[in-house]
């Protein structure tokens, strides 16, 4: 009996060339097994790679059974060489096997130390493993080494969202970057495109193979091998002689190129007995089959595989016959659908550049540098915005992946499942109401639970009022009912994340992304009230840049209150809320700066909303309780009531915001009653016109009157005023004047009335005074109670006794 | 033209000033030239971005910037189609321009200077018109234009700020650079450009308004857009330098603080540009104004002139608050806010900015 015929077929993972030359060797051997680099637990769910259904981008996904937050994915794009081999072996009826380490293993293990994600294009590069290999794995453990045992990696829940970033730790050995700097190349990428990628197969599909084995067996007599890679090596030479001992007597083994020589020779049993020995017990783990997107493989960080062009890349594997003239015509369409005038002469010009190009630089063909400078300079007019968008969507690309409904359940539905249990939430289909109290344990989880889910777009939770109070901010009403559609809702969003937890921070951080101010103030509340430490951060980052770009006043102006009252929140909730401050005090300072610029020129309902906004600022900004910021922002609204206009109402601030102005002025006491007296007068007096006037009184007046009780002079002013206007403007006024009293409270009104029925107001009352003396003990007996409801330590008697609240 | 008169003149041709380096180069060159072209493509890169070669003759860098813009432009020469120079003032278009004609023709005179008032003569050809009244038409009473020189030679013609030509004027180029011939209908004949001709043509994109391409004419030019310099070293350098040479022909002697504030000026402008301080944590608005380095440049020239006639003779954050604010605020109601939330926002916290912060509250107020 002849030995078997072990073939080994280096490749590089994602590599279209690799894949192109994998599937000319298998057509050329016909083995009859397959072996491939990957997790032996899936070995079972090969055979959905066959299904029709199934379309790649797909990963495998692996994942600790009662920790789903521990992770790893196998991305299989269709121009990786792995699922060229998965598509030849169903194809052919043999069967294939993982013969990586198990999953369970390679989890226990943690991730790879020398696998960094500072280092991207490490990962991207030939061997790197980092591509279908635990490198990917969802843990930012960067402290684990090999050889630590599985509870030394404990991580952190949800850090492996994407944008969640390891620490540096040394780059391993780059060997196509090695074998690049011997050619005396610089770029490694764009050599291994030209000596590996673009070539075109010869005679004999297997000589790449051997030539790429010769090179790496050179490299690592040079370069150390990882204790990491010498175990995962020695277990695909156990599985490869079990494939022997199995009786198949042609073997194909697709595996990283880095590895052939390690699996050419075969040391004793023995010695890969006692490597493997080191390993750490097995984790129960589960393994499934996910969508994926091509965006997600050209991530660099969290579950992306750090290909920069997966869409190139698609395009160079389905596209053999004349790839740079299909690519030019595909960015021409791109670029004609969003209107960019690109006729068929570009097409040939960019493609005539691209060559050129790569004749200048000396590269057998042009590859994806050249085509890109070529589209920039013939069809994007040089601008690197309409490059971008090429970038975006054909470079990288759109493209979704899709699994079968054979594929085993995500693990976000097996956490929510977890959660709903601990919890005692059952999903039920009926309607029925929640009451939280958030200062136990138990309900502040739930009501983290329904927040994150709403969040990802489940709303089995919706907030209702509450029936008892309204304003209390640690009872939560919801109202619950579970529909079945959430169960897909469910798949959806295990793009995000494995857990509740970590796909509600993805989903924040990508939200983020593309939402306005006002949308991106919600969604910070929504994080603190959901508990989402990880995507605050990026919320909060992102929402400092919109406000720092945002020219309108009244965005910034709608933004703060919201933001102040997620600060408020975060209090209740005891979350770290210094980065929220921040930006909220960053928000208060912008808007100090714009907002006398954007109260000019208004019309009358404009000013009117601009009042609100003003009001809702003022009181945000007390509830900052930042004194520095309280300084300017009262000097900004003094800035305001000093803006009056001087040829025509278009040049200055309506009255109606100088009014207002002078009113929060007056009700912080920064200025006296006198002193706004006298600003009445000037407003009142014959120069201003009476329209003008009439805001302005409607702005100081509106929202509590009884100061004009209080100050009989005041009232003077006003009713001289009032007395003074000629007949024809009165009939103006009246709408204004109406508004305003009929915005006071009902006795202040009739107080006014009668007083003003009274007769002549200017001195009188004044000198009237109080009709007896205060008695001093029975005020003193108030004040406790006083204190009480406002909540103050040391009784302080208000300026101004008839301010409401607020 | 002997070497003692060109060294007389104010400043000489690129060809003539680098000739020793072209000559080099044109030695050392052993790849395809296009014909008609004194280097090969690489060469004429390599001549603008700087090497070293077999012989050890260093070649000095023309151009700061990225290796792709030089290899864009060299390869579009090399196509018959048309090359445009697009950014904004000061980025170096000019200097780009006139060297790669001088790399690949060995003369960058074929110059047409583009103004409001370009006649067509200037593009196509005019007549002598004593030739013309004695003679009639004829070969002899044609004068011909830098561009019709270019064709019959084969060489490289410029066009300089393409958009500030009339746009009846530029249309006069869409059959010379499509067609690549030039008809004399009143001599009944035309002239047909020979291999090796092409043009570079320059625009200032903030200018694009004011005869935009059309796009039939747009479609004969390769883009390339000339950036700006990517970092602030290399921006404080060419403003030192700049302003060094600007200082010596005004007489300015060199005053003391003067690297400290040309970092400053360059550090405002950079952040204000990119609308991002240079820490790359907080985004600030973007005024109006270009902001470019040659504007940099004159900010520091007039804070030096200022701290020389007015001041104590020490470059100091007062003498060029003066000059950013003018460069920032061009619009006085955006800009301003623009400028005063920078002030406010970044100058006011960053360490040793103390007296930068107050003279730019003390002028923008």
């Amino acid at each position: 009996m002849t030995a078997a015929q072990v073939t080994l077929l280096g490749v590089r993972h994602h590599g279209p060339g690799s894949a192109r030359a994998v599937a000319a060797a298998l057509a050329a051997l016909q083995p009859d097994v397959v072996l491939v680099e990957g997790p032996p637990e899936a070995d079972e769910l090969t055979a959905l790679a066959a299904e029709k259904d199934m379309v790649p981008p797909v990963a495998l996904l692996a994942h600790v059974s009662d920790d789903p937050a521990r992770a790893a994915f196998w991305p299989f794009a269709e121009f990786s060489p792995e699922w060229v081999a998965l598509r030849h072996a169903a194809a052919a009826g043999v069967p294939v096997r993982f013969i990586d380490l198990p999953a369970g293993q390679s989890l226990a293990l943690g991730r790879r130390g020398a696998e960094s994600d500072a280092d991207p294009d490490a990962e991207s590069d030939a061997e790197s493993d980092a591509e279908s290999d635990p490198g990917s794995e969802t843990g930012s453990d960067s402290g684990a080494t090999f050889g630590a045992d599985g509870a030394s990696e404990e991580q952190e829940e949800g850090s492996g969202v994407p944008g969640g970033t390891s620490g540096p730790a040394p780059a391993p050995v780059d060997p196509i970057a090695e074998l690049a700097a011997a050619a005396g190349h610089p770029d490694p990428e764009a050599w291994w495109e030209d000596v590996i990628e673009h070539r075109a197969p010869g005679d004999d599909p297997l000589a790449p193979f051997a030539a790429l084995a010769e090179a790496m067996a050179v490299l690592r007599e040079h370069h150390p091998v990882e204790r990491r890679d010498e175990i995962r090596e020695a277990a695909m030479r156990q599985q490869i002689r079990a494939a022997r001992r199995a009786g198949h007597r042609t073997i194909a083994v697709v595996c990283g190129a880095w590895h052939v020589p390690a699996l050419a020779v075969m040391p004793t049993v023995a010695h890969d007995r006692a490597l493997l020995a080191e390993l750490p017990k097995k984790l129960r783990t589960e393994l499934t089959w996910v969508p994926w997107t091509h965006r997600r493989l050209s991530q660099h960080t969290g579950y992306g595989a750090g290909i920069d062009s997966p869409g190139w890349y698609h395009h160079l594997y389905t596209t053999p016959e004349q790839p740079i003239a299909r690519w030019m015509t595909k960015v021409a369409e791109l670029l004609r659908a969003e209107d960019h005038p690109v006729s068929s002469a570009h097409v040939i010009e960019a493609i005539r550049l691209a060559d050129a190009l790569a004749v200048m630089r000396g590269r057998p063909l042009p590859g994806l540098t050249e085509t890109l400078d070529a589209v920039r300079a013939v069809m994007c007019d040089g601008s690197d915005i309409a490059l971008a968008l090429v970038h975006e969507r054909l470079v990288v690309g759109d493209a979704l992946g899709e699994v079968p409904d054979g594929a085993p359940a995500v693990p976000l539905q097996r956490d929510l499942t977890r959660l709903q249990r601990a919890l005692r939430l059952k999903p039920e289909a009926t309607s029925r109401e929640l009451v939280l109290d958030l200062r136990k344990d138990l309900d502040a989880e739930r009501s983290r639970l329904l927040h994150r889910l709403r969040l990802l777009g489940l709303h089995w939770g919706r907030p209702v009022r509450d029936s008892v109070q309204s304003t209390g901010t640690f009872r939560e009403t919801w109202r619950l009912e579970w529909e079945p559609e959430y169960s897909v809702r469910l798949v959806e969003a295990g793009q995000w994340g494995t857990t509740v937890l970590g796909a509600a921070t993805g989903k924040a951080v990508s939200d983020a992304a593309t939402a306005e101010l006002t949308a991106l103030t919600e969604l910070a509340e929504h994080c603190l009230l959901a508990a989402l430490p990880d995507a605050l951060p990026e919320v909060m980052r992102r929402l400092a840049d919109r406000a720092a770009l945002d020219t309108d006043a009244g965005h910034l102006a709608t933004a703060l209150p919201a933001l102040v009252r997620t600060l408020r929140y975060g209090d209740v909730r005891a979350t770290d809320t210094s980065a929220l401050t921040a930006v909220a005090v960053g928000l208060a300072e912008r808007l100090c700066v714009a907002l006398p610029a954007a109260c000019t020129g208004l019309d009358a309902d404009g000013a009117s909303a601009r009042r609100t906004e003003i009001d809702a600022v003022h009181q945000a900004i007390a509830l900052l309780a930042d004194t520095a910021i309280g300084e300017r922002w009262a000097g900004t609204l003094a800035a305001l009531a000093a803006r009056e206009p001087h040829g025509g109402p278009a040049t200055g601030v309506p009255g109606l915001l100088r009014g207002r102005a002078v009113r929060l002025l007056l009700d912080d006491g920064r200025i006296d009653t006198a002193e706004a007296g006298r600003r009445l007068g000037l407003v009142l007096s014959i120069a201003s016109g009476p329209l003008d006037a009439a805001g302005w009184v409607e702005g100081l007046v509106s929202g509590g009157g009884a100061m004009l009780l209080h100050d009989p002079a005041l009232l003077g002013l006003l009713d001289t005023w009032l007395c003074g206007v000629p007949a024809e403007t009165f009939t103006d006024l009246l709408p204004i004047l109406r508004r305003t009293f009929s915005s006071l409270e009902t006795g202040v009104r009739h107080t006014i009335g009668s007083r003003v029925a009274a007769g002549p107001l200017n001195t009188s009352v004044l000198e009237k005074g109080p009709d007896a003396e205060l008695d001093a003990e029975r005020a003193d007996a108030t004040t406790p109670v006083l204190a009480l409801l406002l909540g103050v330590r040391r009784p302080v008697i208000p300026r101004q006794s008839d301010r409401r609240a607020g | 033209m002997t070497t003692e008169t060109t060294s007389e003149v104010l400043r000489q041709h690129a060809e003539d000033a680098f000739a020793e380096e072209l000559a080099a180069l044109a030695r050392h060159d052993d790849r395809v030239r296009p014909e008609r072209w004194r280097l090969s493509p690489w060469a004429v890169a390599t001549y603008l971005l700087g090497g070293e070669l077999a012989d050890g003759t260093v070649i000095t860098p023309k151009y700061i910037g990225p290796r792709r813009v030089i290899e864009v432009a060299v390869t579009t020469l090399a196509t018959d189609r048309a090359l445009l120079l697009l950014g904004v003032p000061g980025t170096a278009k000019t200097w780009v321009s006139e060297h790669l004609a001088a790399a690949i023709s060995g003369d960058s005179t074929l110059l047409v200077q583009g103004t409001a008032g370009t006649p067509e003569e200037a593009v196509r050809y005019g007549w002598n018109y004593a030739q013309l009244l004695a003679h009639g038409p004829s070969e002899d009473a044609l004068v011909p234009s830098p561009l019709m020189r270019a064709m019959r030679d084969g060489q490289i013609a410029r066009v300089e700020e393409l958009t500030r030509i009339p746009a009846d004027v530029q249309d006069s180029l869409i059959t010379i650079l499509s067609e690549k011939t030039l008809p004399v209908p009143e001599l009944g004949s035309e002239v047909q450009a020979v291999r090796g001709f092409n043009v570079i043509a320059t625009a200032n994109d903030r200018d694009r308004g004011v005869n935009e391409l059309s796009s039939a004419l747009r479609r004969r030019f390769n883009t390339v857009v000339l950036p700006l310099p990517a970092t602030l070293e290399e921006e404080v350098e060419i403003v030192t330098r700049r302003v060094g040479q600007l200082g010596r022909s005004l007489d300015l002697p060199e005053l003391p603080g003067g690297a400290e504030e040309i970092r400053r000026v360059v550090t405002v402008f950079r952040e204000l540009r990119a609308g991002l301080t240079a820490d790359g944590r907080t985004k600030v608005k973007t005024p109006s104004g270009t902001l470019s380095t040659a504007e940099a440049i004159s900010v520091v020239t007039n804070g030096l002139a200022l701290a020389t006639h007015f001041g104590d003779g020490v470059l100091r954050a007062g003498d060029v608050a003066d000059g950013i604010v003018g460069a920032v605020v061009r619009d006085p109601v955006a800009d301003r806010q623009v400028w005063r939330e920078y002030v406010e926002g970044v100058v006011r916290d960053r360490d040793g900015w103390k007296d930068f912060y107050r003279a730019a509250r003390e002028v923008s107020a």
